[in-house]
């Protein structure tokens, strides 16, 4: 009946090559909250399952020679979590990656199977977005990087080519005054989807803002780089003028649907309403204040 | 197609079983191992309901592969008690009140005990918090906060 | 009767005695049981809103390798609908027998159409796609304002409402005083019209039964319900097998809440097992749960109040417009008859239209109808209050029902709680600490209160139980209602403190169909009122048995022997100088004396009153994102007696988390095509741990002058009051009312931003 194949390569080389021959039918599984969810409700209907779990490098955390971090694909949220030092480094990525759905997915959940599932909801992707941080993918025609902002490609899709496997997320080292947050709006408190997700990343010195990256979620069919947000609060002391001027570009940037998670209207107040709230705690963070 | 065969750790105890490679660990359980203490209630790991530890990681059963047990350690509500000896929230769950009809228990217990294994002293919020992704429909989940709450102090007081 | 004055267990929070398996994931739910030889069965059920079904092939599913059986509606009893209705309770199966299994017209999208068994769920679930089903799809029509426009598709042509076939299947009035008059007197007249969306009972666990029927149409059914006499009766009905060859078994329930008080799966499941000879199992998934079963109903509501200007309600009409789903019944009988009821007006009209659309059948959910009818008239009361500038809870106790009232839907009131309940609301800690911060303009978080108050009838009806004394001088009760709220413990507190023995020493079980009396459903707030007045009966039989068996022993007459802490005793020193008689030691002795020890008791028990509540409930609104989270409840509530506080306190505790669930963020969603669009608890949003604060319970005690113990039922009303609390209570933080239900962020943004409200007169 179910002629499904499960393997579990010990190398990225078979799994690579396993992945890649299977083509279409194939699917990465790392923590499977999303992938078992498809599968059992008839979404997907793989005929191979590649799990990375046995690869090192995909379950790794460490820090760059540079001073970033390079974050497995696979790694939980809870493992992250568990690091002793990049939560104080990267609280916002952080504490997107933990706000995916429970304990318990986040006891599985990884950055890379959030990223690679498409959804333009996915908690983790507007923190890495506004981290700046970049994906290393691997296929059979070897290794590259790609900037995460590029990665999705619509909802459920990826601009990873045919035999692509997620390798890990490469975090930039942080200059001194810098830190970053993740909000989202959701109706409970817990175990929604985002309805709107907004990621702020700030460096600050003498109480002016030397660098920023906002990004957007839930709003439009891709998680956004919101660069004019940026600009806004870039060279400014996060006066309320600069912080509504970026919350406006945040609402200029939606480009939302109306769903069972919330209306167009709704979502495009509330993105102004998140990026003043998340630069706020970026800026607390950073400053220490 | 051929079934797979899985050699696991269950409770402590070393488990065989075949399985169909798409069967999720919670339908190994609960059929295979007839482990039935672990619940189906939404199958996509929006209740909570199916909750075990995987290597002492919490997770919803619903979404692991049984495949995905092998070589690993698994534990259910099955093995929370010793023998006769109830854990402490087992215990205070029962003088507490802090079920009606049972079907959020099971797992509300596993998710409470890997609670209290990473933090000993929690505050009402963290409590809150951590057992979000356990649905209870009887409660109104206040005496299943006020049972972990004051096993946690009984613990830290032994 | 049994004076029980010392109170060792009644009151007392004792360990109940199903706990321990619950605890250790012993306990069997139906999903849990199994047989030898058992396959599994699969529905199929229909995509559209509204369709006949011309014809069904099912041989291509009939072939598959693994299929043991396949069924369709030709395989369930017909109950036509010219022949009217046959009541089994409140549910007429005409249309049940429709609802189980369509007919000749699927209704709503998961009707189901047919059912497959085979040897494993997978090639079920295969055998049911190579099923082909020929439907000429009609129009569909879902919520209220369509499915009673003149030229609404017509579901049902046979009903006809004013003369016409019709959407609307029922109505029903209370009607009391002058209307017109009594509003004539007014000096403040308040009318509003409100809409709810339908929600679920939410319980945990899916349907789920096992079904086994032997050649000669033995049967044996373990399922997840609150009524094994229910299930057996109508799965007899159903399927034709004759009600005495069923041996309905309650597996532990996980949740029902009105939800599992009729059947889906039993009859598809029982004829399936008939035709292949195997035991079937059939689980439900989340899925199949959320679309087929029955949520409550959608409403529309208006509510109309007059009052003078010292505070007297003179005049009140109330119109509820309540879904039934695809077939007639929707609680009507709850929301014209509950909603005016916590008051005294001399004039009033209370009016309820049933409307079925193509959405799911409802079900019964915890007080039904209650809780709609009394959002709309608690809403009102609040403004009502405010414009008479008078605190909402001294407005109500100006117009509270009291013993002698004439209730809206009839009787007249013997000594309730309800001015209790308002008192103990407004001397409570809770209503007595001021709000944190200052109202005023929209911005950050603002803080609100809001009180509402409600009611519900409760049922007494039919209980069986059966006492035994063991031979090693301990008790087991069996009782026949399904325990879902911790009834068991309740019972063996009662038990215990008739008998004045410890508490372990009595053990409760639920018997099924074959090993005790009829029992009705596990509903209407009945379990421990009904199951304790049996169970009272029962228990005190022994003991007369156990002073004459005394008696016997020291040749005295039974008279001069009285029970008491579990032995029996002279009444007095002139009766004699003899030493008691444990009930171990009587048990031990029962052979000899007369034989086995025991009693059972089967009555329609009757004296079952309504149950008041008054509800304080704070919020606090975030204005920017419009989200609105409670921060203390407290829930008051007449309760009788509390035979078991903890258990009572849960009843409470449950019925207001589901309330500001329904009040916040819980509804059924539809898409364009008419299905429902959020079938799962990811966007079908039930409450969470981290939504709620504590809470608070205040159990009045008025004990039930007409039960042994006191006791009142307390499972429902804690719902009805719940709604208009925290839309009260989001009034005081925002300044602006709430009509419509959920109050979810998009829609208190949508309020927040509106310009005008609906205008007073």
């Amino acid at each position: 009946m179910t002629e499904l194949r499960y393997l579990a390569p010990d190398t990225l080389d078979e799994a690579i090559g396993a992945f890649a021959k299977a083509g279409s039918a194939a699917r990465i599984l790392a923590g499977g909250t999303d992938l078992l969810v498809q599968m059992r409700s008839g979404a997907l209907k793989p005929g191979v399952i590649v799990d990375i779990k046995k690869i090192p490098e995909m379950m790794r955390i460490e820090q760059t020679a540079d001073g970033g971090f390079r974050i497995g694909a696979a790694v939980s949220g809870m493992a992250l979590h568990d690091h002793e030092s990049f939560g104080k480094v990267w609280p916002g990525v952080l504490e997107a990656v933990n706000l995916i759905g429970s304990k318990q997915v986040q006891g599985r959940a990884s950055a890379g199977g959030n990223l690679c599932n498409g959804s333009p909801a996915g908690d983790s992707v507007p923190a890495m977005v506004a981290a700046g941080a970049v994906v290393t993918v691997q296929g059979p025609n070897g290794r590259r990087e790609i900037k995460v902002e590029d990665v999705p490609a619509g909802p459920g899709r990826t601009n990873l080519k045919p035999g692509e496997i997620l390798i890990s997320f490469t975090l930039p080292p942080r200059p001194p005054g810098s830190s970053d947050a993740y909000l989202r709006m959701i109706p409970r408190t817990e175990m929604d989807i985002a309805v709107v997700g907004v990621g702020v990343s700030l460096t600050i010195k003498d109480g002016t803002v030397t660098a920023a990256r906002v990004g957007l979620g839930a709003v439009a069919p891709t998680v956004l780089l919101v660069e004019d947000a940026a600009k806004a609060l870039i060279g400014s002391k996060l006066d309320d003028a600069a912080l509504a001027k970026a919350a406006a570009a945040c609402s200029a940037a939606c480009r939302p649907i109306d769903d069972k998670r919330g209306t167009i209207a709704y979502r495009t107040k509330v993105a102004g309403v998140l990026l003043k709230r998340t630069a706020a705690i970026a800026a607390q963070r950073a400053t220490g204040k | 197609m051929a079934k797979v065969h899985v050699t696991t750790t269950i409770n402590g105890e070393p488990m065989e079983f075949l399985c169909e490679p798409s069967d999720t660990m919670l339908d190994a359980l609960r059929g295979t191992l007839n482990l039935t203490g672990s619940k189906e209630g939404c199958a996509s790991g929006d209740c909570g309901a199916c909750s075990i530890t995987l290597d002492d990681s919490l997770v919803c059963s619903c979404l692991v592969l049984a495949v995905e047990s092998e070589g690993h350690e698994i534990r259910t509500i099955e093995g929370l008690a010793h023998g006769e000896k109830l854990h402490p929230l087992q215990q205070k769950f029962l003088e507490m009140a802090a079920l009606q009809c049972g079907i959020c228990t099971s797992g509300m217990l596993m998710a409470s005990d890997a609670l209290l294994k990473r933090s000993p002293d929690p505050s009402e919020e963290e409590v809150r918090f951590w057992l979000a992704g356990n649905l209870c429909r009887c409660t109104g989940y206040d005496k299943i906060v006020r049972a972990v709450m004051d096993t946690a102090a009984e613990m830290r007081a032994q | 009767m049994n004076v029980v004055t010392n109170n060792k267990w009644i009151g007392q929070r004792t360990i109940r005695p199903d706990g321990m398996d619950k605890v250790t994931g012993r306990a069997q739910f139906a999903a849990d049981t199994t047989m030898p030889g058992m396959i599994w069965g699969k529905v199929l059920r229909s995509p559209h809103p509204h369709a006949r079904i011309r014809s069904i092939d099912t041989s291509k599913a009939e072939k598959l390798p693994g299929v043991k059986a396949v069924v369709t509606a030709k395989d369930i009893v017909d109950f036509t609908i010219e022949k009217g209705a046959v009541m089994l309770g409140i549910q007429d199966m005409r249309w049940m027998c429709r609802n189980v299994m369509a007919r000749d017209k699927a209704l709503f999208p998961g009707h189901p159409v047919a059912a497959v068994a085979a040897t494993t769920e997978a090639i079920a679930a295969e055998a049911c796609s190579l099923i082909e089903v020929d439907y000429e799809v009609l129009p569909w029509s879902i919520e209220i304002d369509d499915a009673i426009k003149p030229d609404a598709p017509i579901l049902h042509e046979f009903n006809k409402f004013e003369g016409k076939p019709s959407n609307i299947a029922g109505r029903i009035e209370h009607k009391k005083g002058d209307l017109a008059e009594g509003f004539k007197k007014a000096d403040v007249v308040i009318e509003r019209t409100f809409t709810t969306r339908p929600v679920h009972q939410g319980y945990i666990e899916p349907h789920a039964c096992l079904i086994s029927v032997a050649p000669d149409g033995k049967t044996t059914i373990w399922s997840s319900s609150q009524g094994q006499f229910m299930v057996r009766a109508m799965t007899s009905m159903l399927t034709g097998i004759q009600q005495s060859d069923i041996r309905a078994i309650p597996a532990e329930i996980g949740g029902g809440f009105g939800g599992k008080t009729i059947v889906y799966l039993e009859p598809l499941a029982t004829m399936l097992a008939k035709k292949s000879g195997r035991p079937v199992k059939m689980v439900m998934t989340r899925e199949e749960v959320m679309r087929a079963t029955g949520p409550t109903s959608g409403s529309k509501s208006t509510v109309k109040i007059g009052a003078t200007r010292e505070g007297k309600i003179v005049a009140a009409h109330g119109t509820f417009y309540l879904q039934a789903g695809a077939f007639p019944g929707s609680p009507i009988r709850g929301a014209a008859g509950c909603s005016f009821t916590p008051y005294d007006i001399p004039n009033l009209l209370s009016e309820g239209y049933d409307v079925v659309s193509n959405r799911s059948k409802v079900a019964a959910y915890r007080a039904p109808g209650a809780p709609i009818g009394a959002y709309a008239v608690e809403c009102v009361l609040d403004e009502v209050a405010e414009a008479l500038k008078m605190d909402p809870l001294d407005f109500r106790l100006k117009n509270a029902a009291k013993e002698g009232t004439k209730a809206a839907n009839g009787p007249v009131f013997p000594r309730i709680g309800y001015i209790e309940t308002l008192e103990a609301a407004k001397n409570s800690d809770h209503y007595k600490t001021p709000l944190g911060k200052p109202q005023g303009k929209l911005q950050g978080k603002l803080e609100g209160r809001g009180v509402a108050s409600g009611f519900w009838f409760n049922a007494g009806g039919e209980s069986s139980a059966q006492v035994n004394i063991t031979e090693d001088g301990n008790v087991v009760v069996t009782t026949g209602h399904p325990d879902i709220g911790g009834s068991r413990a309740g019972i063996a507190n009662i038990c215990a403190e008739l008998l004045g023995i410890d508490y372990s020493r009595v053990s409760v079980l639920i018997g099924d169909t074959a090993t005790i009396g009829f029992s009705n459903l596990t509903g209407g707030s009945r379990v421990l009122f009904a199951s304790s007045i049996v169970v009272t009966q029962s228990t005190e039989k022994i003991i007369n048995t156990l002073r004459e068996r005394a008696a016997k022993i020291w040749e005295i007459d039974p008279e001069a022997v009285k029970w008491e802490q579990g032995a029996a005793h002279p009444v007095s020193p002139n009766a004699g100088q003899f030493e008691p008689l444990t009930l171990k030691e009587l048990a031990e002795k029962a052979p000899v004396m007369g034989g086995p020890i025991g009693a059972g008791v089967q009555l329609n028990t009757t004296g079952a009153d309504g149950g008041f509540g008054t509800h304080v409930c704070d919020v606090e609104v975030d204005v920017d994102l419009g989200i609105a989270r409670v921060t203390r409840y407290t829930a008051v509530q007449d309760v009788g007696r509390a035979i078991h506080p903890g258990y009572v306190e849960g009843q409470l505790q449950g019925g207001v988390a589901q309330g500001i669930g329904w009040a916040l963020n819980e509804e059924y969603i539809y898409t364009k095509e008419g299905k429902v669009d959020n079938p799962g608890f990811l966007d079908y949003r039930m409450p969470v741990c981290s939504d709620l604060p504590m809470l608070d319970c205040i159990m009045v005690e008025v004990p039930n002058p007409k039960h042994p113990q006191g006791v009142k039922g307390v499972g429902e009303v804690p719902l009805v009051p719940v709604m208009a609390a925290v839309a009260n209570a989001i009034y005081d933080a925002l300044g602006k009312r709430f009509y419509a239900l959920p109050m979810s962020p998009p829609k208190v943004l949508e309020v927040l931003d509106a310009p005008t409200q609906q205008a007073a007169e």
